[in-house]
């Protein structure tokens, strides 16, 4: 009881660290639980983002003066903070970008360009987000190549056990989703990676959602890319990061031209600049990108055995609720330990439009998503038009989780 | 009763609730309260673009009336459409053109709907429109 006293202190001290957590929605308290779109921004994120644009916005790696430093330092410091968070072996194999998506499209586009020939196959998962099928989809048409996909089962695993069949000579890149943005279930990347390497296939992992909930090291994963985005790790929006092996990237060609991307321009010819520069054309977002490392100093503070414990509570109280209502259809049910699995829950209610669920649960102050969540293919899998999603994070509580069983019963009795 | 009456009664009825969640209450119970539209008329021609629900509006001409009949997978779209068409339905295509519908922003809907969902609203009202300056 006492420890369960000292982990809600701690939990209320996290959660003032979060502006936007002690507002009122409707007149009620905000619960917010669609962490996995957008999670909410720490002070120290604010204060980063607000400290560059008033006293250090300048255009960095130029100029000499001093707001220019400033505003370098704060970026680069990230990258080094990224470095750290990811392990890799070197900040040269950090690539800031957009975001995931604008990471993934980087890979596709320049792998594409440098690897792919007509006939040559590409392998994706039935659970990705559409940001990990597009790009790969446009690849695949510009270079005459096939998409080829793995399927899941009916509880939301990969079916790994086809993924021999499905690779083949021709296979030159595979793409999955560390953790899916529906299912929630943590997937087999290394097993996928090891299958992978055997036969000299590089893999690029979506680390969305993962980098979020999972302890990442890109060298003992040995992934060949790892992409996450910047505004679900609780730093700013606009600012995402691509790890690439450095013998991927020096093989790839640049994506944008431009400035900062070059060694020496002349009409005649062009050179590149080295590592990570080489694929940042154009005047990045330094002021997100300066908030990452304060977003990877609170993950840190997050990673407390008290706070894990209890954010493992509330994941078994809602999965066995939720997989226990005989109304409830749960996507993305464990098969082994709860581990596998994510405080994220994406279900359907029988004869109940996921919509009008969200909407309801809107004016009792939750914040839910409802829709296809960006993975059209995975609803079609599970033969519905879309599902319900909420997803927490460590700062949500027990309370809300509580208050959200008692508020989807109502809305439930509401709408049958 | 004139469209202006039927207008007002709405506006009056909806004033009522002081809580967004008994209007949710009113609009679920209009929605359960429209039947009878068949799957045969569940074709893109009455599909209504813009709305995050699928919802359907189809209409026949009786004596000179528009009498609308719609649905929806969602069924606080469907009560929406359905507060729309107790309105609308078995008027005069020249009824239907005289009102502002700013029925739908005295009774705070417009607001109080995402931007999607506002949307729709606002795509549900142009077909009405539309369908009536047809007929």
């Amino acid at each position: 009881m006492r420890a369960c006293m000292m982990v809600m202190a701690r939990i209320d001290e996290i959660r003032s660290l979060f502006p936007a957590l002690s507002r009122k929605v409707y007149g009620k308290d905000l619960v917010y639980f669609d962490n996995a779109a957008t999670s909410q921004r720490p002070q120290s994120v604010i204060d980063m983002w607000t400290r560059i644009s008033t006293e250090s916005n300048a255009n960095i790696h130029r100029a000499v003066h001093r707001l220019a430093d400033e505003a370098t330092q704060a970026y680069e410091q990230a990258r080094d903070a990224v470095r750290d968070f990811l392990n890799a072996e070197s900040r040269e194999e950090i690539v800031f970008t957009s975001g995931t998506t604008a990471a993934v499209n980087l890979v596709a586009f320049c792998f594409g360009e440098a690897f792919l020939k007509e006939g040559d196959e590409v392998v994706v998962t039935e659970a990705e987000h559409h940001s990990n099928i597009v790009p790969w989809q446009m690849m695949c048409r510009r270079k005459g190549a096939v998409l080829k996909v793995l399927p899941v089962d009916d509880s939301g695993h990969m079916m790994l056990e086809k993924l021999d069949g499905i690779l083949s000579d021709r296979t030159r890149i595979m793409a999955v989703t560390h953790i899916s943005n529906v299912l929630g279930l943590v997937n087999p990347v290394r097993e996928i990676i090891e299958k992978c390497h055997s036969r000299n296939i590089p893999v690029l992992v979506d680390g969305a959602q993962g980098a979020v909930h999972c302890k990442v090291d890109v060298r003992d994963l040995d992934c060949d890319f790892y992409v996450f985005s910047g505004h679900k790790l609780y730093a700013a929006t606009g600012i995402g990061v691509l790890y690439g092996k450095r013998k991927w990237l020096d093989e790839m060609p640049p994506y944008m031209g431009g400035g900062e991307m070059v060694g020496t321009v002349s009409f005649d010819h062009t050179t590149y600049a080295p590592l990570p520069m080489k694929f940042e054309a154009g005047t990045q977002n330094f002021a997100s990108a300066a908030t990452v490392k304060p977003a990877i100093e609170l993950i840190n503070l997050l990673n407390d055995n008290e706070l894990i414990k209890n954010y493992d509570m509330i994941r078994d109280y809602l999965l066995d609720r939720l997989s226990s209502d005989r109304r409830i259809s749960l996507y993305g049910v464990p098969r082994g330990t709860n581990d596998e699995k994510i405080p994220l829950f994406s279900f359907t209610v029988e004869g109940v439009h996921h919509e009008d669920l969200a909407l309801i649960l809107d004016k009792m102050g939750i914040a839910a998503r409802s829709g296809q969540m960006c993975a059209e293919p995975l609803m079609d899998r599970f033969g519905v038009t879309g599902m319900l999603r909420v997803s927490l994070v460590p700062y949500n509580t027990m309370e809300e989780a509580e208050y959200f069983m008692k508020c989807l019963d109502k809305a439930i009795n509401m709408l049958i | 009763m004139s469209l202006k009456e039927a207008e007002n009664a709405i506006v009056e009825e909806f004033s009522m609730y002081d809580e967004w969640l008994d209007k949710y209450e009113y609009l679920i119970e209009l929605g359960k309260s429209l039947t009878d539209f068949p799957e045969s008329s569940k074709i893109d021609e009455n599909l209504i673009k813009g709305c995050q629900s699928r919802v359907w509006l189809d209409y026949k001409i009786e004596d000179g009336r528009i009498v609308f009949n719609a649905d929806s997978d969602a069924i606080i779209t469907k009560g929406i459409i359905s507060l729309l068409i107790g309105l609308y339905s078995g008027r005069t295509p020249q009824e239907i053109l005289s009102s502002d519908f700013s029925v739908v922003e005295k009774i705070g809907l417009k607001e109080n709907l995402s931007p999607t969902r506002a949307n729709g609203l606002v795509s549900m009202i142009a077909k009405i429109r539309e369908i009536a300056a047809k007929g």
